[in-house]
């Protein structure tokens, strides 16, 4: 009697539903990715209960450390053409007497998060090679009122973009009196409507209680 | 691995047995899985909300610029105190009696202290909002997200009983009961509200407030 002959696999899983799958997700990650550039600070954002979510575009930002320091980033504006972030820093450049090249320039339009330098510093953080460099020159943005460099960045950016937000980014642990000189400042430039970044947090109101 | 399953063929010439080409796919697997790991990591998927504020004009020329005049009854002064306190006082003081200030209510931010403490105050609006909301939940009212927000507007706007707040802040106090206390305003839907300068003889009651101690009289349920 002929053996039957049983034909012999080794136990194999299929993975390409696996592999679908992953590749679906990949993609889906890939397309809703908003890159979270480092900050020069990390900031706990205090909690609200507003969902307004914060402006993509036409926005300035003034992020204020746990420390007190004052860090401003802005964007290009609605299309990366109109380069607002350039034309801001050259007509900072014309105030304080610096002239940028065009390399620095760019250099200023790519940087992605908060930058807080003192404009006497701004070349030579500009010419930096990496990130490391750069954070020596992340000093804070000088606001006193003999020196007052944040007001004229919130002027020419009003100027360069007029329709330009203002968003506030504080660490809950600042001190007030910090915060207050910001607000201040802008105060003094005319800008009257803030936003204030927070995280979202529910809040619980016993209904029952105000029926009464 | 994928496989392609081919039929068999009954009888007819007898072939070669052929290795079907298979594809390792385990590098590709753990490329993926990584990729996805990073992209995972590195995304900030609940973006960060705003919350919006308007400040008043700044006050340039005290004696051309007038005061909004406003109503003692309604005033109610909240002032963020040094850690995390906070302290509050109805209608208004009078500078000249600074040797006689009136003692600072302390109260703090749970539900139970300057919640209930606004809403309170507040009641009659926050029904009225409160009330327009269940409705468009059941669809009584048929109405969009936008006008939604518009209608809540124009019932505050003309809302005459609420309190009026006004929010100080101690030199102490810290950028997170800033915002609570503003967040405080919205979960109560308090209509008219506003951040204002200390002034000297406040900063003088905090300082008599916090050197009391934290006295268990002055609580917050009156």
């Amino acid at each position: 009697m002929p053996k039957i002959k049983i034909p012999h696999k080794s136990p194999r899983i299929d993975m390409t539903p696996m592999v679908d799958t992953f590749a679906v997700i990949l993609i889906f990650l890939m397309l809703t990715a908003t890159m979270s550039s480092p900050e020069p600070a990390t900031v706990d954002t205090p909690f609200s209960i507003s969902e307004k979510p914060t402006p993509d575009f036409n926005a300035m930002t003034f992020l204020i450390s746990a420390d007190g320091k004052v860090f401003m980033n802005f964007d290009n504006g609605p299309d990366t053409l109109l380069k607002y972030r350039p034309k801001v820093l050259a007509e900072m450049g014309k105030r304080y007497g610096i002239e940028f090249t065009e390399k620095q320039l760019r250099e200023f339009q790519m940087y992605p998060s908060s930058m807080g330098v003192r404009i006497e510093n701004m070349q030579a953080f500009l010419d930096a090679k990496d990130a490391a460099e750069r954070k020596v020159y992340q000093e804070g943005i000088p606001m006193d009122s003999t020196n007052n460099q944040l007001a004229m960045w919130i002027q020419y950016a009003r100027t360069v973009n007029p329709n330009i937000q203002a968003c506030i980014r504080g660490d809950s642990k600042v001190e007030f009196p910090k915060v207050k000189r910001v607000l201040d400042i802008l105060q003094d430039l005319n800008v009257k409507r803030f936003s204030l970044v927070t995280s979202l947090e529910a809040a619980k109101i016993n209904l029952e209680e105000i029926q009464q | 691995m994928a496989e392609i399953i081919q039929a068999e063929k009954g009888g007819g010439k007898k072939r070669a047995k052929r290795i079907l080409p298979h594809m390792d796919m385990t590098p590709m697997v753990d490329l993926m899985m990584l990729l996805i790991t990073f992209f995972m990591l590195t995304t900030s998927m609940s973006k960060a909300k705003v919350m919006d504020i308007t400040l008043p004009d700044k006050v340039i020329d005290p004696e051309k610029q007038q005061a909004p005049k406003i109503s003692a009854s309604r005033t109610l002064n909240i002032i963020l105190g040094p850690e995390n306190r906070l302290f509050w006082y109805p209608g208004g003081v009078k500078p000249e009696e600074y040797n006689n200030l009136p003692p600072l209510m302390e109260t703090n931010f749970s539900a139970d202290g300057i919640r209930k403490l606004l809403l309170d105050r507040n009641r009659a609006l926050f029904k009225k909002i409160n009330d327009f909301n269940q409705q468009v939940i059941r669809g009584e009212i048929r109405i969009t997200q936008d006008s939604v927000q518009g209608a809540i507007r124009q019932l505050k706007n003309v809302d005459d009983t609420g309190p009026i707040v006004l929010i100080k802040a101690y030199k102490e106090a810290n950028y997170g009961n800033f915002v609570d206390i503003l967040d405080e305003m919205n979960i109560c839907g308090i209509a008219r509200y506003t951040f204002v300068d200390i002034a000297w003889y406040e900063e003088k009651m905090v300082e008599a407030a916090v050197a009391r101690g934290s006295s268990p009289a002055a609580t917050s349920s009156n």
